[in-house]
């Protein structure tokens, strides 16, 4: 990956405007501070009344923050976006035809293109569904691909999110929210629409339905108001027009899902579940879970009801086997990735040990299971006596971390009080997979506020912008 | 439905109304606590609110005067109450976040928003903006939902258990403070027909918002018995007894499923009671003794609707 100055996404290296942010450059320098001002303050007064909070995990329980709103877009010009989706379309083809295998002839394994071992003695490997049939062999119905744009002005996936991808209802709240705010900017431009998002979710959770189910029922699973994503689902479930039910509402009769109704029990066929497998059903999985439906799992081995995303997608997106994701490509399409991946070193690996604890200050080190940016060392930024704490870690455990060169990540102008000032973004499209692959143009762009920070999770700091395809 | 959604729809309306309630009973209180009047009977109107509530128990434990400051306190800003109006704020918008999936986005934010400007109340911001502005700041947020509730939900069963919760509870609460005031207020001979009993009554007619109603139906001086007749058996008062009766009545006739015969039926009774009823014979036989059954028979019949709609035994 070769290094060059900061990609800035609005303007260029003689900051001269770029081409696509013409339009929203010009409005900026048209509209009066004191109205963008007043509007921000205005979006802030607007997400709490609607409530679109997310709770934080370590703080007093019921802790609800808004996650902050910028109003400066990040615009991507329509023909990039039609290379990423295509992109996207690829990958994520490759993802669900890599579960379906390694849940049944697991041909790529015996190919050798992927060490067996590091597949079936992965944590995420669910052995219960060894030879199950899902519908259409579709294992991720939504999948959050986190792409970034790297100073050489290449995309790179960041890493793939299969299992409960969270997200999409930022996405659409920043979108309402910006036409709520600036109508004149829909007006001056051709911004492609994105709130169709739920008529395509729905539309997939549908035709994943069992076979011989005519209209089938449709539920969101989810665990309950203390989650942190409480408000999407909520959101989603009323945008798709379907029940949100919690563990407690669904019950398992002769490997049939029931929810508990005012009418009696009623049948389930599709459930769009927000809960990790682990919750799932505490008689297969963790049984101190009060967040499952006992038997659920025999029900859906059964083929009595459809899980969306599937059990055990997890073994997909694991850090440790991101680096082989080009190779399923290759190996399930025949065809050469459209979208980069970042060089990744795995430190099961003694080379890749080596070379990553000599250069542990360029180097960004992960844990391969973790996510939402907890537990990770972002080399350039640590303190000398971190980075000497994490090669400790890594030590006493290499196989459990892998470690990429720091990405550049672009910048996009982003307000800092009263000033506008560079700020790292990245970009998660969401993609869905029914019958077809289906997506809205862009997805939801996270930005990292902290100067020169490099995580946007929300957790952490980070902050949403509505994302802009035009043509 | 879900029985869940609809316990937590039917309890996200009660909260409202008892809200509402609760800042009627405050206001009349406070208005008649105005009224000038014998010196040795001032705290008498501040034991009224806490007896409509049943709160008179948990007040003394904390609190060792009846007074205007410490009972408005308890009633409308403390988080410890659990029926404050604060507390009610705070669970109708709870049980609105549990299902918000099942309610309209308007009905939501109108919550949230009511909850956002409650925790920047406190006494002194009440005070300085005055006790009345508060009261009428409740009672409009509760219509503004309501409203919006009438406006924008989707006629299912969403809407028919959010109504009954409102029914449910206002019926208990004119009912309570009929049945309070009644003995609070019971005219002493030298004061029948005096000033004080006047506005005492009217203070009644206005806490559920009845007085313009009594003139137009009677055109008459405020009696007890026919005050007591406006508010238990008219149907066409919207708080009365048999109005609300016959609300979750109907309620009960569209969402009724194979275990709520008896509920249905309970309902009904009370109902008929209503309808077939004379103030003369409820008065024969005592109003408070009348408005005890009532209580007691509201009570059971929330239970019967607990049992047949919400609770996960009854549907496996």
């Amino acid at each position: 990956m070769a290094t060059s100055p900061l990609y800035n996404e609005m303007f260029a290296e003689d900051r001269s405007v770029r081409a696509h942010y013409a339009a929203f450059a010009e409005w900026l320098a048209d509209t009066p501070p004191a109205r963008i001002a007043q509007n921000r303050h205005a979006a802030d007064l607007l997400f709490h009344r609607v409530g679109i909070t997310f709770a934080v995990y370590g703080e007093a329980s019921g802790t609800e923050r808004l996650i902050p709103f910028d109003i400066v877009p990040h615009v991507i010009p329509g023909h990039e976006w039609e290379r990423l989706a295509r992109g996207l379309r690829q990958r994520v083809g490759a993802l669900n035809r890599f579960l379906h295998d390694v849940y049944h002839g697991q041909e790529i394994l015996k190919a050798g293109k992927i060490p067996a071992e590091q597949v079936l003695n992965n944590g995420q490997y669910r052995r219960e569904m060894v030879g199950v049939e899902v519908p259409g062999g579709v294992y991720a119905h939504v999948a959050g691909v986190d792409i970034v744009k790297h100073s050489d002005g290449e995309y790179y996936v960041l890493e793939d999110n299969l299992r409960t991808p969270s997200g999409v209802s930022y996405m659409l709240e920043n979108r309402k929210m910006m036409m709520r705010l600036f109508p004149e900017l829909f007006a001056q431009q051709r911004i492609r629409p994105v709130d169709h998002y739920p008529d395509l979710l729905v539309k997939t959770l549908r035709a994943v339905a069992q076979p011989g189910v005519e209209n089938p029922t449709i539920v969101l699973l989810t665990p309950g108001h203390y989650n942190s994503a409480y408000f999407e689902h909520a959101f989603l479930a009323q945008q798709m027009g379907i029940e949100l039910v919690e563990g407690l509402d669904l019950f398992v009769l002769n490997d049939t899902v029931f929810m508990r109704t005012t009418q009696g029990p009623q049948k389930v066929d599709v459930i769009y579940r927000r809960i990790d497998d682990d919750f799932l059903d505490p008689l297969a999985f963790r049984p101190d879970t009060m967040l499952g439906v006992p038997g659920l799992l025999s029900a859906y081995q059964a083929g009595r009801v459809t899980l969306a995303n599937a059990i055990g997608t997890g073994v997909a997106d694991d850090k440790s086997m991101y680096p082989y994701v080009p190779e399923m490509i290759r190996f399930y399409l025949g065809e050469e990735p459209i979208l980069k991946n970042v060089p990744t070193y795995v430190l099961r690996e003694p080379e890749d040990l080596k070379f990553v604890l000599a250069n542990l200050e360029t180097l960004v080190v992960k844990e391969a299971h973790g996510s939402g940016g907890y537990g990770m060392l972002v080399g350039p930024t640590a303190s000398r006596e971190e980075r000497e704490r994490y090669r400790q870690r890594v030590l006493d455990s290499p196989e459990r971390f892998i470690a990429q060169p720091t990405l550049a990540l672009s910048q996009v102008p982003t307000f800092c009080g009263e000033d506008l000032q560079d700020r790292h973004v990245d970009l998660r499209p969401y993609v869905l997979t029914g019958s077809d692959i289906n997506f809205v143009p862009g997805g939801l762009t996270r930005v990292a506020l902290r100067e020169g920070s490099l995580v946007v999770n929300s957790s952490q700091g980070g902050g949403v912008k509505d994302t802009w395809v035009v043509d | 439905m879900l029985s869940r959604v609809a316990s937590n729809l039917y309890w996200m309306s009660r909260y409202v109304e008892r809200a509402e309630n609760s800042a009627r009973v405050l206001d009349v209180t406070w208005r008649m606590s105005l009224l000038v009047k014998d010196p040795a009977l001032q705290g008498q109107d501040w034991l009224a609110p806490l007896n409509i509530t049943g709160t008179l128990f948990p007040f003394s434990g904390r609190h060792e005067e009846v007074c205007a400051r410490e009972v408005l306190h308890f009633m409308a800003l403390d988080p410890e109450n659990p029926s404050s109006i604060y507390a009610c704020a705070r669970q109708a918008r709870e049980n609105a976040r549990a299902v918000r999936g099942s309610i309209t986005s308007e009905m939501w934010e109108v919550l949230n928003a009511t909850w956002l400007e409650m925790q920047q109340m406190d006494e002194e911001r009440v005070q300085a903006r005055g006790v009345s502005m508060f009261f009428d700041w409740v009672k409009e947020r509760s219509h503004l939902f309501r409203g919006v509730t009438f406006g924008t939900m989707h006629r299912d069963d969403a809407y028919d258990f959010a109504r009954m919760g409102t029914h449910m509870e206002r019926a208990d609460s004119t009912a309570r403070i009929l049945d309070v005031k009644y003995h609070v207020l019971l005219p002493s001979v030298k004061d029948v027909g005096g000033a004080v009993d006047y506005y005492q009554w009217s203070a009644v007619l206005r806490s559920v918002s009845a007085f313009e109603a009594y003139r137009k139906v009677y055109r008459d001086v405020i009696t007890p018995l026919k005050l007591a007749e406006l508010l238990i058996l008219r149907g066409d008062i919207p708080r009365s007894l048999r109005f609300c009766l016959k609300q979750v009545c109907d309620s009960l006739g569209r969402v009724q499923n194979a275990q709520s015969g008896v509920t249905v039926r309970n309902a009904g009774k009370i109902l008929a009671g209503l309808e077939h009823g004379r103030i003369s014979e409820i008065f024969a036989g005592g109003l408070h003794e009348y408005l005890t059954d009532f209580l007691d028979s509201m009570q059971e019949l929330s239970e019967d609707i607990q049992g047949s709609f919400f609770s996960s035994r009854t549907v496996e």
